[in-house]
Formats: structure tokens, sequence, C-alpha cells
């Protein structure tokens, strides 16, 4: 895993009304391979950041530029796998698990409109790591939340991607799905997936993760959550004056 | 007795039904992708837009296809722009800009009242008004349009069923939603003359619904539509042959009981549902509530 410097943030800011900054200011700079996890408040502009990353929305000021130094082209940009929160999701759209996973992979034979038997092979090999073998033909309404969540996942996962970001990939899953969650993830980082996530669960994911970024608006704070997730960085970040870290 | 091959025997009748089956196959493999896209006013508001333009197209001196293909490219191009610069939703946006067009067309021939073709078929269909180079066109289209879906189908359904994915994913969905809205609008320009303006948004929406009551299958959906708008405008041609009615109301009429037949199957089906006591599998009529709970063949959850 390397440690230089890989996605880097300068002076970003952005906003949805004029002079109405959600994101403001932002500086960061991510090394290949890290899992950060971004706590924040609800409105605190964590989606935003995201998106920014992504490259859904152009930052009104500032730079956002991922760093190759093993590449050739200057205009390096890598292959990125998203999941989105999942209540922006359409259940009632007619598509399986299968469908959903295939959509990760559109480039592949991207003009044939049917599911070969290679991806076919590789959504089986990528459901089994999510520990969803045999769900392919299953309705996605048909799935519990955090069934839900990892077929996302899968979508994601199967381009095979240099950095995967997700937003709030836990909110509203039990304790066994959200572990199921973070171990994937774990394991992923452990690849060398560089993995940047939003939550609003500080005890379970963002407490465990080797990096956290306490967000509103501008970064607050930023490092190891033993160093990052206390008082006067929480109080700062959501304005909680009694919150102790267990 | 009557002969049922008596229609078969007229050329204008045999036009009718080529044009009939291929536009109702057409608009139901279109109405998929409406529905699922959240557009389901689209085919109404694009006709009386394109028949705006070809009023206008008419006036000064255009064929009716160009007038009506500059109207809808320019009334489609217009509602995305209003869409995705605004906070409004596609469908507030057609509402305004379509029946804007419209009034304009209805407008110029009051003053001018100088519009040459067939003010009536146009709103209402007549497949006695096609000609050979219609048929021509409306096969052109059908072939050209069945080539988008099928090529753009991974882009379409991906950017329809979670659009900022699609878009990090690297699909150009601006492009894809304009060009679909091109392809819609052609789609509806050809359909305008047998079906009618006024008519023309049941033939699109009503194969496609029954068929998304029928499948929670995309392809399914897809096949399904595509048969349903086929056979009921099949059936719709022929029976107006010996009802001596309108093609265009004729038609909609039996997509509105292929409508209510499936609407009434998937009831009967929630009714008949069939479930397991004990490992025997059965079915027979019940409602589902607490006082009658079973051990279900499928599990279904609702998030």
């Amino acid at each position: 895993m390397g440690s230089f410097e890989y996605l880097k943030l300068t002076g970003v800011s952005y906003g949805f009304t004029y002079h109405d900054f959600v994101v403001e200011g932002v500086n960061l700079s991510i090394p290949k391979g890290r899992f950060v996890s971004i706590v924040g408040p609800s409105g605190s502009g964590k989606t935003t950041l995201l998106k920014l990353i992504c490259g859904i929305y152009d930052p009104w000021n500032g730079d956002i530029e991922y760093i190759c130094n093993d590449c050739d082209s200057i205009f390096y940009y890598p292959s990125v796998g998203y999941v989105p929160q999942i209540e922006t999701i359409d259940w009632n759209f007619p598509v399986s698990v299968q469908e959903v996973i295939a959509m990760g992979s559109w480039n592949y034979k991207s003009y044939l409109p049917w599911i070969d038997k290679k991806l076919k092979n590789q959504i089986r090999d990528t459901l089994k790591i999510l520990g969803l073998s045999g769900y392919e033909k299953r309705h996605i309404r048909a799935l519990s939340g955090g069934e839900q969540q990892r077929v996302f996942l899968g979508r994601a996962l199967i381009r095979n991607p240099d950095v995967l970001i997700l937003d709030e990939p836990t909110t509203g899953l039990d304790y066994v799905s959200r572990e199921k969650i973070f171990d994937i993830l774990k394991a992923l980082n452990n690849n060398g997936m560089t993995i940047i996530l939003s939550t609003h669960d500080i005890t379970h994911i963002a407490n465990r993760s080797p990096w956290v970024i306490c967000f509103n608006k501008y970064v607050i704070a930023e490092g190891h959550p033993q160093d990052v997730l206390k008082e006067d960085n929480l109080l700062k970040t959501y304005g909680l004056s009694d919150y102790k870290i267990k | 007795m009557i002969d049922l091959l008596l229609p078969f025997h007229y050329e204008f009748f045999i036009k009718g039904i080529i044009v009939s089956v291929l536009l109702g196959g057409i608009c139901g493999l279109a109405g998929v992708y409406i529905i699922l896209r959240g557009l389901s006013y689209v085919g109404h508001g694009l006709s009386h837009a394109a028949f705006g333009g070809a009023i206008v197209g008419s006036i000064v001196g255009l064929n009716y296809y160009v007038g009506a293909i500059i109207w809808s490219y320019l009334a489609s191009f217009v509602i995305y722009e209003i869409s995705k610069r605004n906070k409004i939703k596609p469908d507030a946006a057609i509402g305004l800009v379509t029946t804007a067009i419209f009034a304009f067309g209805v407008l110029l021939v009051s003053i001018t009242n100088r519009y040459t073709r067939n003010f009536e078929s146009l709103l209402f269909g007549n497949i006695l008004a096609i000609t050979e180079q219609d048929l021509y066109i409306i096969v052109s289209v059908t072939i050209l349009s069945g080539a988008f879906f099928f090529f753009l189908h991974k882009r379409l359904v991906f950017s329809f069923f979670d659009n900022e994915s699609a878009k990090i994913s690297g699909i150009k969905t601006s492009y894809i939603e304009l060009l679909f809205s091109f392809v819609l609008a052609t789609i509806i320009i050809v359909s305008m003359s047998s079906i009618g303006v006024t008519l023309l948004a049941s033939v699109i929406v009503g194969p496609a619904i029954s068929a998304r009551m029928l499948s929670n299958n995309f392809s399914n959906v897809v096949f399904l539509s595509i048969i349903i708008g086929s056979v009921a405008s099949f059936c719709g041609m022929y029976a107006s042959f010996f009802l001596d009615s309108s093609s265009g109301p004729t038609i909609v009429m039996f997509i509105t009981l292929a409508f209510g037949i499936t609407a009434l199957y998937t009831v009967f089906k929630k009714i008949y549902h069939s479930h397991s006591h004990g490992g025997i599998s059965h079915s027979h009529p019940h409602l589902h509530t607490d006082e009658h709970r079973h051990e279900h063949e499928h599990e279904h959850k609702h998030p």
C-alpha cells in the first residue's frame, strides 16, 4: 500500500444557491489505499463532498485532482465505484439483482443488451464475496435493507474500481448487516482499494476506520479516530457538548 | 356470414394493419422506458408539440414531417434544458412547453386558415390517410428506433435507474436523455397520422403499464409491452373495419381492454396466491390477514 498523495482537494467550494456554500474551502490529501470515514451531521455537506470527488458536481472554486506517479499520462482519472444512499433508489424498477450488478459493467460489450455467460460468472463470483450467492434472479425489492446495500456495493465492485466511494452505506441497517458491510470494506481495503465513505455511525464505523474526517461544510479535523473523535472536535462538528466517546 | 378475411382483400387495409402493428410494437417498446423514466405525460405533450409543428410547417410551405420534427425536437430540447437547469420536474416542463407550442399552431390555423392536410385525421387518426411515403417512413423509423433501444439499452436502463451512478461510471447521461427524447419525438410524429394526437398517449403508456403489472423482469416487461401494443393495435385496426369506426379510438379501446384484463388478472393472482401449509403447496381464494397466516413459497418484503 503506497502512502503518496493520490487524491488532492485544494480550496474546494460548492453550493446550490449563489453565495451559499454547502462545501467551503476544503483542503484534503488522501493517499492511495487509505480507508477514510467522513463524519458529520445531516446537512453538513458530506454527500455533496462525495459527489464533488466523484465528478458529479464541478467545484465553484478550487481543484480536485487524482495524482498517479506511475502513470505516463498527466490526465489520469481512476476508475471510481460509487454506492449511493439506497433511499434514493426506485424499488419498483423492474430489475433483478443480476441486472443491477451488470449495470456496473455496462461498458463490457456495451452495445449488446443481454448479459453473457462471462459476465454472469463474474456476477456470481461477486455475489459470493458479498454473501449473496443464489440471489441473481431476485427482484431488488424482495431483499432486506442490508442485502440491497450489498447489491449496490456489488455493482460498484464489478468494475474493479481504484477508488470506492460510499454514501452512508450502513444507515438504517441492523448490527449484523452493518458488520457484514464493514468486514467486506476492510477486506477490500486490505487488498489495496482506496475507500472513502460518509457515515453517521461514529461508534461502529468511524471509530474503527483507520482514518476519520470530521466535516461540517469544511474539514474540522482529520486523523486517526483516537486522535480525532474527541469531545472538542465533535462539539464543533455536531454542536454536542456532552458527547463522550465509548 | 361475415367473411373474416374480407379486410385483407383491400390494399388500404393491409397497409393499415402493417402500420398499426409496427406502431403498436414500437410505442409499446418506447413506453416501457418512458414509464420507468417517470415521463408518462411525454407522449401526450410531444404529440401536441408535433401537431403544432406540422401546422406551422404546412403554413410556411414545409413538408409535414419537417415541420413536425423541427417543432417537436425544439420542444424536447427546451423541456430537457428547463428540467436540467431549474428545479422543475420534466412533467411540469412538458405541460407548459408542449401546450404552448400546440396553441401557437392552432392560433396560426385560425389566423391564416391555410392549413391543407386533413386537420381531423391528425387529431383522431385515420389509417386511410396513410400514404405510400408515410408507410416507408414508419417502417424506417420502427427499424431505427428499435436499433436505438437495442444498442443503447444498457446505457438507458442504468441512466434511468440511477442517473448519478451512471454518470460516475462514465455514461454520458445528458446525451443519452436528449437522444432518447429525440427518438421519442420521431416515433410520436410518425404515429400521429394513424393514431391521432389526442389518442397517442394511451398507445404509448397503456401496453407498458399492462406489461409492468405482469412482470418484475425488465426483458419480460419489454417483450410483453411490444406484444400487447402490437396485438391490441392489430385487433383495433381489424375491428375498426367491421365497426366502420376510426382506427385510432378503436385501437385505444383495445389497449384499455388489455389493461383492464391485466389489472383483473393481477388482482385474482394476488387472491389465489400459491402458498403452503406444513409443506403442502396449494392455492385457494383468500386474503392475507393476521388471522390467516401462511408459510409462503415466495417471501415478499417491502422496505
